[in-house]
């Protein structure tokens, strides 16, 4: 494979079968997300969003970019903006991994932390102040912007449907809801009947900080209709099948992968799925962004998962 | 019926600080009730006028979001696990 530009090696990740995890009668295959240019799923969104302001004319050569993330996205921006001329800042709540703060500053972007006891949606409310106090600063927000949905309806979604044209079920984790929205928009179309499954992380009270609840935070672009179920898995149950997968399967993955691959074993049942379904779990990222974390040192697994808990992993 | 309820930082204000409260009911909306009869503005934390859960809360029931289940209605039964979370972003 002959690329002229990094951009080009976006998408197109491969789908593996990972029988040794799967309960019997059944069939799970990952979506390995981590073989994108800078390790995510997200680099097909920061494209799909960097593509739509040019397209736009919101953004041009020098042009500076703000965006709100937990990690990923703001990794997967960084990477684009160093070719594209733009200045991007990301804000980002404080208690995230130190691999993410390296990476970041690494592509020359600049990170405001939010507190961490405003929980991941302080980032979300900060960047939205930055944004709206300096008019200068472009703010593709992921969470607002139907090109976060567009890049997996165009992409991803068809990529699973070429691969594995009878697939039955998709999970994959809730962020944004762009993955779970676009693919599940994309799935429906091909075939009505396939299941999605949202795999949502359960943090730590950190996390959730303590301000009030109607500072709670559902995306814009979240479209709820299309799921079939959302299930919670704490960090622990995590960890346990991220470090399984590692184990018994060979896949170094990020630990919401865990997450999405535990809901998947748990669908594995008759009255939940028939005999037989193919289900595809979308591994949004490898492992690599968590090590300092970490939760795939030797020891307790549970005395791990505590100290994850309060790490926003997703 | 026991059913054990994990409340989150911001609702402890209305159980005394207590993480984990039990309630007796037979479905969710029995269960909030019951919650809301002992537990001050517990209540009106969850559910809005119209009855329906507020948008900014999710509910699950042994981890499984209520909303895809029977929402309010959703049955419970002996030794069920009721989480309540507030809705958070990612990515």
């Amino acid at each position: 494979m002959l690329l002229s530009d990094p951009a080009l090696a976006i998408g197109d990740t491969p789908l593996v079968r990972v029988a040794a995890l799967t309960p019997a009668n059944y069939e799970i295959y990952l979506k390995l997300e981590g073989n994108n240019p800078t390790g995510s799923i997200k680099d097909r969104v920061a494209l799909y969003l960097i593509e739509d302001a040019e397209r736009k004319g919101a953004i041009g050569q020098g042009s500076r970019i703000v965006e709100p993330t937990s990690g990923n996205t703001g990794i997967a921006l960084a990477a684009l903006c160093v070719s594209r001329g733009y200045k991007l800042t990301c804000v980002m709540p404080e208690n995230t991994s130190s691999e993410r703060r390296t990476l970041l500053e690494l592509y020359g972007a600049d990170i405001v932390f939010s507190p961490a006891n405003e929980g991941s949606n302080g980032a979300v409310r900060l960047a939205k102040e930055m944004a709206a106090d300096d008019e200068d600063f472009y703010m593709p927000f992921q969470y607002g912007n139907q090109a976060n949905v567009r890049a997996h309806y165009e992409t991803t979604g068809p990529e699973i449907i070429s691969d594995l044209p009878d697939v039955g079920a998709v999970v994959a984790g809730l962020g944004t809801g762009g993955t779970l929205t676009g693919v599940g928009r994309r799935l429906k179309e091909h075939n009505p009947a396939i299941k999605i499954i949202a795999a949502e992380p359960e943090y730590g009270d950190l996390v959730y900080g303590l301000r009030n609840l109607d500072e709670g935070f559902v995306p814009p672009i979240f479209d709820p209709s299309l799921l079939d179920g959302r299930i919670k898995v704490d960090s622990q149950r995590s960890l346990a099948a991220t470090r399984a997968l590692a184990q018994n399967a060979g896949v170094f993955a990020g630990v919401s992968t865990g997450a999405a691959l535990s809901v998947a074993q748990r669908m594995c049942t008759p009255d939940r799925l028939p005999e037989g379904t193919k289900i595809v779990v979308i591994s949004a990222d490898g492992g690599w962004k968590y090590l300092s974390t970490g939760a795939y040192d030797a020891g307790d697994t549970s005395k791990l998962a505590e100290d994850l808990a309060e790490t926003v992993w997703a | 019926m026991a059913i054990e309820v994990r409340v989150p930082t911001v609702l402890r204000k209305h159980t005394a600080g207590e993480r984990r409260v039990s309630g007796q009911a037979d479905d969710l909306r029995g269960l909030i009730d019951d919650l809301g009869a002992r537990h001050n503005g517990l209540r009106s934390a969850l559910v809005a006028d119209d009855g329906s859960l507020h948008r900014f809360i999710n509910v699950y029931v042994n981890d499984e979001d209520v909303r895809f289940i029977k929402g309010i209605d959703t049955p419970l039964s002996d030794g069920d696990v009721v989480s309540i979370l507030p809705a958070v972003a990612g990515g």
